[in-house]
């Protein structure tokens, strides 16, 4: 009955699939949400059909496990897209659902998560950047900059809601092998994992450590910061 | 202006009394001033209120609004000034929400 409720944005595939496992093998009780259907069937797992950017959606979502649970104690925003191309070749439209589904996404989960932690006065939310932003990776302007907002929301928020017992945190991971860099030319990768202390891949591994250790209970002091993988 | 919300909101607020430093006054009534040089509330204090309007109004009437509104903190215009304000804003959101969904 006490199982923590974990919320994770972007579980069809990718990081945000092995999150949803992970939590659920530690024994919380995993809700995830993406825009198509999730494959497959995982115990003590709940999907929901919806697009981060759509407010009402989000809304649903929340008030839905709110009801259903009663508490939500930890929210991943996970799901981003992004967009490889010189700046110059970008269209319009290509920044446009990249800013939305990474800021805006990230915006209206933390807002309707918080609602809901703040009763429990108690929550852990943790977003995903990427270590292409202290890097300024050049061929990624859009979605670089879509993360840095990600990163200011991550500190601002922190401040905003550590009254109501809740820590915002980001993690910032290395190339990690999923759809996301699958169209990435292979000498580009090369040089990117070159400009790590620790020049390899990162793992789903990895990443599921970091969000452990913001989600710990001895963790409650930190808040506003961001942790990049590999060195960088 | 829907008479159900005052009573809904009244009940929020005195739910509120003595978290974030807030007073509910014995004398609380549709025109007790919210927020504002002579409100009841700071700004922890509203946030707090006006999440947990969102949420009664969403568990008695099941409908999901958000009163968000970038002029909160405007003296004059904000929704937020009184119960009264603040019932007839909800009010008109629910509205909206409900005309969507015929
Ligand atoms: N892989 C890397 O090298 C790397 C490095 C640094 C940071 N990251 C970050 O890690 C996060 C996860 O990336 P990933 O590599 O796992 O990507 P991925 O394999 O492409 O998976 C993205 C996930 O997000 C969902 N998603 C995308 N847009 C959505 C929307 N608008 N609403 C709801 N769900 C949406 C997708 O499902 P649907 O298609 O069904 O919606 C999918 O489950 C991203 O924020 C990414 O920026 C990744």
């Amino acid at each position: 009955m006490d199982r923590p409720v974990t919320l994770v944005t972007g579980t069809r595939k990718g990081i945000g699939r092995f999150l949803a496992e992970h939590f659920v093998r530690l024994g919380h009780r995993v809700i995830g949400c993406s825009r198509s259907e999730f494959d497959g069937t995982l115990e003590h797992y709940v999907h929901y059909r919806v697009d981060v950017s759509d407010e009402q959606g989000v809304k649903q979502l929340v008030a839905d496990v709110r009801k259903t649970w009663g508490r939500l104690d930890h929210l991943i925003n996970n799901a981003g897209i992004a967009s490889m191309n010189h700046s110059l070749l970008t269209p319009l439209s290509t920044v446009r659902d990249v800013l939305t589904t990474n800021v805006v996404g990230t915006f209206l989960f933390c807002r309707e998560a918080a609602k809901v932690m703040k009763t429990m006065r108690f929550g852990r939310i943790v977003n995903l950047t990427t270590v292409a932003v202290p890097l300024k990776l050049e061929g990624e302007a859009a979605y670089v900059a879509s993360k840095a907002a990600v990163l200011s929301l991550t500190q601002v928020l922190a401040k905003e809601l550590a009254d109501f017992g809740i820590t915002v945190n980001a993690l910032g991971p290395v190339p990690t092998e999923t759809d996301l860099i699958r169209s990435v030319p292979k000498d580009k990768i090369d040089r990117l994992l070159s400009r790590q202390a620790i020049p390899r891949f990162g793992t789903f591994e990895d990443i599921a450590n970091v969000v452990d250790f913001y989600f710990k209970p001895e963790s409650g002091f930190i808040t506003g910061q961001c942790l990049y993988l590999g060195g960088v | 202006m829907r008479q159900d919300l005052v009573p809904l909101i009244v009940k929020q607020i005195h739910e509120l009394n003595g978290q974030h430093g807030v007073k509910v006054p014995a004398d609380l009534s549709s025109d007790t001033p919210l927020f504002g040089r002579e409100g009841i509330l700071e700004s922890l204090g509203l946030v707090s209120l006006v999440v947990s309007v969102e949420q009664a109004i969403e568990d008695e009437f099941g409908v999901s609004i958000s009163l968000a509104d970038d002029r909160a903190l405007a003296q004059t215009k904000s929704p937020y000034r009184t119960v009264a304000s603040l019932a007839e804003y909800a009010g008109h959101l629910i509205q909206q929400v409900e005309g969507q969904h015929g």
